[in-house]
């Protein structure tokens, strides 16, 4: 039995797929060690990737040549764009997925990956030699040896259910906890914490009345998430559907209240203020009459449901009394009951910008260890991870993306820096640089970078410089052609913008609000001669970027501004106690966390703008 | 290396260099009572309540040094928001220094400058508007600028922006709610209500803004600049004025401050008289109006004081000197007044047709004295009337001015987007800059305090 490897990712999940694929499509010989080979990226929890934020991701883990998109989109069963009507930089796309469909895929796309092999056992020990980790021994007692290794272990580290009074270890509905390495590395001086997630019962859709409730169907032009032609968009649909909660449906989940764990105290973990329980959002929100539910399939065939927005740990038959209150669901049956998980996460202040252990040298972190809810979250955390394992194995430079490149950049950058209380989730206002981190430009800002690393193919390197290139085209051409009044005045007065008096260049009406590029080129032959040569994709890009310059512009001169403190390196060697005009929080939390630059330290929460100007005094700035 | 940190106990002594009547020296810090009581012969300080006044004597091995008055402030009620003592003793120097050095010994570290300010505005006692306006009071040269400074501190000036910078979060959670959560089954920002307030906003940080030229002139006194042609009888004037004031200071109660040269104190506001060193030494000094050096002086001036003769100077050439230097002037927020000087030297009714349609003419006799006394008046009354209105909030910090400005400018842009109707993700990159600078003044705002409020006040999550 063959037990050298380069680099061993503990963890099947969303993270650790990631990981793997990314090690293994970059050379390292790479094992994915799982508890359980058919369950390999489970959607634990809702089926469906992206939507806000999470959507930008998934687009960025495509660019950089990741897997996520592509199995997104062969397994989805819904797409669409979610905000459409509120601005480009936070339109995200968002697809409902086939679960079963979803987790094969993932699977078979691992299987015909070279370089990627499997074990199933679970890990229970690490083995750390000077200070680095140089493998891991399973509970059949088998030792695995490689340069790194990468922990996802998501809610399995001693993970509890909870459902009502009754309390069972186990890792998600149907599978065990994972004992012995929190311990062990507890032991080894890092310092763990609970964190608590939950679930809402699964239904069966055969005994639902959709009549009840309000259709959402998916876009009438559905999209993909990834930038390659290999997945094609969705020709047919599922719908999901919303359902409403009222003060009868409340009443009844009240009487579970004594019963509930959360409540009760026995949850000690901190669970997601965005994405309360139903119990908590009738307490914490009361004055409410009614809260909101989606009604998602499962998948193509199957009649299973998800009923998000009903997640609950209260007793399984306060659930089922509550469920068939709500209208449509009278006659309701359940197949599994929500419930409420407790598992070990460790402060990601404890990690580097590679997502490596300051502690021990080799070994990474990705996913809900870190503190971060989310299957996207958790996938760019894993490609991180394998990147660098493979590139510190390799002696090469770390791969890190800022703030203003990638929503992965924030993500990793607010962990390290900020560790996190509550499960961590991404939203667009965590990003400074909202309007650059597009979900239209993620291939433009990343897939470079990618290629360059070894992990974007050929094939994606030449689309983008095609876009690139065709984009430019378009805004050139705008940039020449003038426009008459004739032309284009019907259709702006049909738009309520204001009709030209003389003829301006095409690029002046484009800037206007609600004038749309395709439009406007049906005004002109010229324009639409040349618009019609390229892609929706690329219409879209080229007007984003003509309509909104000003801002972009702006917000690129305001994220040079600021990296330039990123500029600045921090010397390991630098003891904060000796600087005496340092707040004694900021020399605490600076000597803690060891920032590289002065940018990083300026992020860091408790080093304050002056603790800042005192280190640039210090490094003779 | 200085290791000066919050665990440190300082001391250092509070009042200004030199003899006076008592001295304070004060400490701070944990162990600031405990390091007190080794030295100080009288009630066992440790059990003594906190703002209390106990009388004893500061030995040093049985040697008294001096008799003193100890205060004691216990835990968070002191100025700097830890334990604190506060000793008088007698103002000599060496009493002084032999009570530091005796402290210092005892284990208490030398404060750096600003430091109890530091330590205040560390442990929550005042904002960094404030701890600036702290330095202020000391630095104050006139009843004007210690108001302000006062006003600062007692938070006015900070609470004003806290409570705009409030409202602007609540703004901005509006929009990011809108833009994060927008599948939720919550209600969003109506555009109408998001420009009013808005509007409001930007009118309240114009009106700081505007008062900053006036707020940083009380400061450093109002400069006023003497211009005139070679004999008109500048230094004169200046003389006379200078003498009127310190007459005038005298009269005011209280007042034993020593009157600074060119530098006249009326009522509480500071006039700085501008290169008058030249005036004194030559009167050749300007040579005519229109050259370049006069106007770099009128340029340095908030009030500018145009000599004439009023017997000799021709009326043409008296029209031409005050439209070029009204000329120089507009737009500014600047006063001139035309001083025509030796009237008792001429013809009344022939001086006073020329001078007939020039604004704010004040007909003197610098030589006699007579009617100076009318320059001050306008002096004062141009400032305290036409520029400062000490009932509104007045912006005397160069930062906050620079910081209040951006802000204010990005709010315009908000405005603007507002009325172009353009999407959520670019107001609020607007909004995020003005509160960004807002942030300079009163603290950051991050990404975490909006979100904060938007969980807090909203039901989100599926």
């Amino acid at each position: 039995m063959n037990n050298q490897y380069d680099i061993i990712v503990v963890g099947g999940g969303h993270a650790g797929c990631e990981a793997a694929a990314a090690a293994a499509n970059l050379g390292s010989k790479t094992l994915l060690i799982t508890m359980n080979m058919d369950a390999i990226a489970q959607m634990s929890c809702n089926p469906a990737m992206g939507g806000i934020a999470k959507g930008q991701i998934v687009r960025e883990i495509d660019a950089l040549g990741g897997y996520s998109g592509l199995v997104s989109d062969k397994s989805a069963i819904q797409f669409k764009m979610l905000n459409r009507s509120k601005g480009p930089a936070v339109w995200s796309p968002r697809t409902q997925n086939d679960r079963m469909l979803f987790s094969k895929e993932w699977r078979l796309m691992l299987e015909n990956t070279p370089n990627v092999f499997f074990w199933q056992d679970m890990v229970n020990e690490l083995i750390f030699e000077d200070g680095k980790c140089v493998g891991v021994k399973t509970q059949i007692g088998i030792e695995f040896k490689s340069k790194a290794v990468i922990l996802t272990n998501g809610t399995f580290l001693n993970g509890l259910i909870h459902i009502g009074e009754k309390q069972f270890g186990g890792g998600r509905a149907g599978a065990r906890p994972s004992k012995g390495l929190t311990e062990q590395l507890v032991s080894y001086g890092f310092e763990s914490g609970r964190m608590k997630t939950g679930t809402p019962p699964r239904v069966d859709g055969r005994s639902i009345d959709y009549t009840k409730m309000e259709e959402q169907p998916g876009d009438k032009n559905p999209g993909t998430f990834s930038y390659l032609d290999t997945t094609t968009k969705l020709t047919k649909q599922r719908s999901c559907h919303i359902a409403y909660t009222n003060q009868n449906v409340h009443d009844v989940l009240q009487t579970g209240f004594e019963k509930s764990p959360m409540f009760s105290g026995r949850i000690q973990g901190l669970g997601p203020r965005y994405c309360p329980s139903i119990e908590d959002k009738i307490v914490r929100f009361s004055e409410r009459e009614r809260h909101q539910l989606f009604v998602e399939p499962e998948g193509w065939n199957t009649v299973e449901i998800y009923l998000n927005g009903f997640s609950t740990s209260l007793p399984e038959d306060v659930q089922y009394k509550a469920m068939q209150l709500i209208p449509g669901f009278e006659k309701a049956l359940m197949f599994r009951p929500g419930y409420a998980i407790e598992y070990d996460f460790f402060q990601p202040t404890q990690l580097k910008n590679t997502l490596e252990t300051k502690l021990v040298e080799n070994l990474y972190f990705a996913g809900q260890i870190n503190g971060t809810t989310g299957y996207e979250e958790a996938a760019g955390q894993g490609l991180m991870a394998g990147i660098n394992a493979h590139l510190k194995t390799n002696e090469k430079e770390a791969f890190i993306l800022n703030r203003d490149e990638a929503y992965i950049g924030v993500l990793i950058d607010d962990l390290i820096n900020k560790g996190t209380n509550e499960p961590y989730r991404m939203f667009t206002s965590r990003a400074e640089y909202r309007i650059l981190l597009r979900q239209d430009n993620a291939d433009v800002r990343l897939t470079e970078k990618g290629y360059k690393l070894g992990l974007a193919s050929e094939l994606r390197m030449k689309k983008v410089a095609e876009k690139k290139q065709h984009i430019e085209k378009i805004i050139k051409r705008f940039e020449e052609v003038s426009i008459l009044p004739k032309e284009v005045n019907s259709y702006l007065e049909q738009q309520n913008s204001s009709p030209l008096k003389q003829k301006v260049k095409a690029i002046s009406v484009i800037t206007r609000p609600n004038i749309a590029i395709k439009e406007l080129s049906l005004c002109n032959t010229k324009l639409s001669d040349e618009t019609n040569l390229y892609t929706e994709d690329v219409l879209e890009s080229a007007e984003i970027l003509m309509k909104y310059e000003g801002y972009i512009k702006r917000e690129k001169e305001v994220a040079d501004k600021i990296s330039r403190l990123d500029d600045i390196k921090i010397h390991d060697t630098i003891d904060y106690t000796k600087l005496g005009s340092l707040s004694a929080e900021a020399v605490d939390k600076l000597t803690k966390i060891k920032p590289s630059t002065i940018g990083q330290a300026s992020r860091i929460s408790g080093v304050s703008p002056s603790d800042v100007s005192v280190l640039m005094v210090y490094m003779g700035r | 290396m200085n290791n000066n940190r919050l665990t440190d106990t300082i001391c250092a002594i509070s009042t200004p260099p030199g003899v006076g009547a008592i001295a304070i020296i004060r400490l701070s810090g944990a162990d600031a009572i405990n390091i007190a009581n080794t030295v100080f012969h009288g009630k066992d300080l440790l059990k003594v309540p906190s703002h209390t006044i106990h009388f004893g004597t500061i030995r040093e091995n049985n040697k008294i040094i001096d008799e003193v008055l100890v205060s004691i402030f216990k835990d968070k009620k002191s100025f700097t928001g830890e334990n604190a003592v506060e000793i008088s003793t007698h103002g000599s120097p060496y009493i002084q220094q032999q009570v530091l050095q005796l402290l210092l010994k005892k284990g208490a570290k030398h404060a750096q400058h600003g430091e109890f300010t530091m330590r205040a505005f560390l442990n929550g006692k005042m904002d960094l508007s404030q701890a600036e306006a702290v330095a202020d009071v000391v630095a104050a040269n006139s009843e004007t600028a210690h108001q302000l400074a006062m006003e600062q501190m007692r938070g006015g000036f900070s609470n004003e922006i806290k409570k705009l910078r409030e409202e602007l979060i609540h703004f901005a959670s509006l929009i990011e709610l809108e833009l994060d959560f927008s599948e939720e089954d919550v209600e969003f920002a109506n555009r109408q209500q998001l420009k009013d307030l808005v509007t409001k906003l930007h009118e309240a940080l114009h009106q700081l803004i505007q008062s900053f030229n006036v707020g940083n002139v009380i400061k450093t006194g109002v400069p006023v600049v003497i211009v005139g042609e070679p004999n008109v009888g500048k230094s004169t004037l200046l003389n006379a004025l200078l003498n009127e004031e310190r007459a005038i200071v005298s009269d005011i109660a209280g007042t034993t401050r020593d009157v600074i040269e060119d530098e006249l104190n009326i009522k509480g506001i500071n006039f700085r008289f501008v290169d008058t060193a030249g005036i004194r030494e030559t009167t050749d000094q300007i040579e005519s109006l229109g050259i370049k050096k006069s106007y770099e002086k009128i340029d340095q001036a908030l009030v500018v004081l145009l000599m004439v003769d009023a017997v000799t100077i021709s009326k043409e050439k008296l029209q031409s000197d005050v439209a070029k230097i009204r000329e120089r002037i507009s737009n500014k927020q600047k006063k001139m007044f035309v001083i025509a000087n030796k009237i008792d030297k001429g013809n009344e009714q022939e001086v006073l047709q020329k001078f007939e349609g020039i604004d704010d003419v004040v007909f003197i006799a610098a030589k006699d004295n007579k009617n100076v006394e009318e320059i001050t008046n306008k002096l004062y009354i141009s400032v305290a009337e036409g520029l400062v209105n000490t009932n509104d909030t007045v912006v005397t910090n160069a930062r906050h001015h620079e910081a209040l400005s951006q802000a204010n400018e990005y709010l315009l842009r908000v405005l603007e987007g507002l009325d172009q109707q353009i999407t959520g993700d670019f107001l609020a990159m607007d909004i995020r800059q003005a509160l960004y600078h807002l942030g300079q003044i009163t603290g950051e705002i991050s990404t975490d305090d909006l979100l904060d409020n938007i969980f807090s006040k909203f039901c989100i999550g599926k």
